[in-house]
């Protein structure tokens, strides 16, 4: 059976859930939490480098994390448009 | 201008600006009383979600948990941030595109089932008025100390204002008060946090300057901090003493939680787009950043500060916020070996730890208690952590008008969360209980009449909260995250990832995330409470991180009884094809 476009469209999405989650997990429960200890022995100006992790950069990359979620996902949605009408025009 | 008179001219101020809003935006439908018509623009969206989500808690009291809690208190900052970034990508933009008024609404309609609709409809409100007490309390605080008005005089006014805009504007009205309440709580929070950053460190941006050295001084800030802790006793600041797994599931529960707490999902249905509810969400976290990213600096500050100005000071000639939050309670000196002079240190300063005072001053004019001094140690102060951030800008000397903005945030905070939640409590009565449920008929306009009233219910029991607050509390913060991570986010989850999850999956998975998480946290947080500690939990996980493992039970048991019953009606999958499609 082909692949229609709304199952291309949602298996991409997937794609792209599970390597913004892998980077959020990283960020807060890996950094922040798991290793922040061992980060700790890294001092970068007046932050240890697991305390900075914790109380500060995994905010950080939550924010940058959901903005290139919405850019990746207007891309795909763009995408999925298209195939969309290709496959009416084709009918 | 005296500080008093100023605090009554910004706060004055603030609340005609929320009462001229909700006159301009009445609600007219039910629509509009829900989910402000769907026509609310992405930034002032995010910008509402940020003033709903950031309560008394947030404002008032985080700063100052951290400032004592340390490196510990990562959890809050983590958690109740990271939700975010599960809410924006695995629930908001298809919920939206769900396209309907309430959170029980989506639990009934893909789980077609009633029953499933109220077991959401009751963890939502337990977990609504569990919060909305923590409101009013902080409403309560901020009039006593700062306007000097009694307590309940301050929450009767409160409510007064949210009755005024939730009862006339519904979500229309909260929405566009909630922008203008962010902007008075977020300018009020980075003022203080800006001057006092570069009192101490030169730096104007906080979180910078809580990285940098202290001026006149090559020392780092938290290495001052550190060495100043581990001399009086405690642990490092910038160290943890809470054990990786229980830190690890109190940040998860957090998080869950956060992505499953209905008065901030429903934030998402307001917006005209999906591609809208994937922006706004987007901001909504950048505006609640600037303040989260601040909170750990303005508790190390407020930690220094602290510390700085009160150790080894005569009572007599100790500062006059000490006296002035003596007066009111939250704080206590007990001076154990009279001489005058205050003491800080690690310990408890009485044995019951809650100061009971007497009628009476002692030698040096301080309030005595009738507690039972703790002998153990030397500490002979008592603090109620909640302090910290409405003090910081007078223990730093600030001037008088950031002390007043300070106190107009903190009601801003605290009344923008309390509208969200008094919504959502009316709306599921009056959607979700009376129309979907038990009273399929009525009209549009009774539907909207009944959503008031159950608002103005809503609100006069929030009230008493405020009024009589019960013991409980802070025990019950736990529940409410615990609850929502174990109950609501799984079923919301799994109903848009898993096409084959039924209604029996479901409700099992619900019922026993429910039950697990409510009776570890019951037995420990009110059957057993001498139990509540490392030694005696059960994988050493504290009731507060419990929800995450109620939260696992729950995906289990769902995924397992969902493969011995019929999978969901045709109807059902294809609304999940549908609300994943853009």
């Amino acid at each position: 059976m082909k692949i229609t476009p709304s199952q291309s469209y949602w298996k991409s999405n997937l794609r792209i859930l599970m390597a913004l989650l892998a980077v959020w997990f990283l960020a807060s429960f890996g950094f922040g939490i798991l290793w922040s200890d061992a980060l700790d022995e890294i001092q970068i100006g007046g932050f240890k480098l697991g305390f900075w992790f914790a109380q500060q950069g995994s905010i950080y990359i939550f924010v940058l994390l959901i903005f290139i979620y919405i850019i990746l996902m207007n891309r795909l949605d763009k995408k999925y448009q298209e195939e969309v009408s290709q496959d009416l025009d084709k009918k | 201008m005296s500080t008093q008179a100023l605090t009554y001219l910004f706060v004055g101020l603030s609340f005609a600006l929320y009462i001229g809003i909700a006159i301009w935006s009445r609600a007219k439908s039910t629509s509009d009383f829900y989910i402000a018509g769907k026509g609310v623009n992405p930034i002032a969206n995010g910008m509402a979600t940020a003033a709903d989500w950031m309560s008394a808690a947030s404002f008032i009291s985080m700063a100052g948990l951290i400032a004592f809690m340390g490196k510990d208190g990562s959890v809050y900052l983590m958690g109740w941030t990271g939700g975010y970034v599960l809410l924006a990508l695995l629930l908001a933009p298809y919920l939206r595109k769900f396209g309907q008024f309430t959170v029980p609404d989506f639990i009934g309609t893909r789980y077609y089932s009633k029953a499933a609709r109220l077991v959401a409809v009751v963890c939502l409100i337990f977990v609504s008025f569990t919060y909305v007490a923590g409101q009013m309390r902080g409403v309560g605080i901020v009039f006593s100390r700062f306007l000097e008005v009694d307590i309940n005089v301050g929450v009767i006014i409160g409510m007064a204002i949210v009755f005024f805009y939730a009862v006339l504007g519904g979500m229309k009205g909260i929405t566009y008060t909630q922008v203008a309440q962010y902007c008075v709580l977020i300018f009020a929070y980075l003022v203080p946090a800006i001057f006092i950053s570069i009192l101490m460190t030169g730096n104007p941006v906080p979180q910078l300057g809580f990285g940098d050295t202290l001026v006149d001084s090559s020392t780092y800030l938290l290495d001052k901090l550190d060495q100043v802790t581990t001399e009086l006793g405690f642990l490092a600041y910038t160290e943890s003493s809470k054990s990786t797994i229980d830190i690890f599931c109190i940040t998860a529960a957090l998080m869950f939680g956060t992505a499953g707490l209905p008065h901030v999902i429903v934030r998402f249905f307001t917006v005209p787009t999906v591609q809208d509810a994937r922006k706004s969400a987007g901001y909504a976290l950048i505006f609640i950043a600037l303040l989260y990213t601040t909170a750990p600096a303005v508790g190390a500050f407020a930690r220094m500060n602290f510390i700085d100005s009160i150790q080894d000071t005569q009572y007599s000639s100790s500062p006059s916020w000490f006296k002035n939050w003596e007066g009111i309670g939250l704080i206590a000196w007990n001076d154990k070996n009279n001489d005058g002079i205050i003491h800080y240190s690690v310990g408890n300063t009485f044995e019951d730890n809650r100061p009971q005072f007497i009628d009476a001053t002692g030698d040096h004019g301080q309030r005595l208690t009738s507690n039972t001094s703790d002998t153990s140690n030397q500490n002979e102060v008592y603090i109620d952590k909640d302090i910290m951030v409405l003090a910081n800008p007078e223990i730093a000397k600030l001037p008088g008008w950031v002390i007043a903005l300070v106190a107009a945030g903190g009601l801003a905070a605290a009344l923008s969360t309390a509208a969200g939640l008094l919504l959502v409590i009316s709306s599921s009565i009056s959607h979700d209980l009376l129309k979907k449920t038990f009273k399929p008929n009525i009209s549009e306009k009774q539907e909207l009449f009944y959503a008031r009233c159950a608002a103005a219910v809503a609100i006069v029991i929030a009230g008493l909260f405020g009024i009589f607050p019960p013991g409980f509390v802070a025990q019950v913060v736990a529940f409410a995250f615990g609850l929502a991570a174990a109950t609501i986010f799984p079923a919301l989850f799994l109903g848009i990832f898993s096409k084959s999850m039924n209604k029996e999956g479901a409700i099992a998975g619900m019922v026993t995330g429910l039950v697990f998480t409510s009776s570890y946290i019951i037995y420990y947080k009110f059957l057993n409470p001498a139990f509540d500690n490392a030694s005696f939990w059960i994988g050493s996980i504290s009731p507060e991180g419990i929800g995450f493992i109620g939260m696992l039970m729950n995906f289990f048991i769902a995924i397992i009884i969902s493969r011995f019953y019929p999978k969901p009606p045709k109807v059902v999958s294809d609304m999940v094809t549908l609300i994943r499609q853009p």
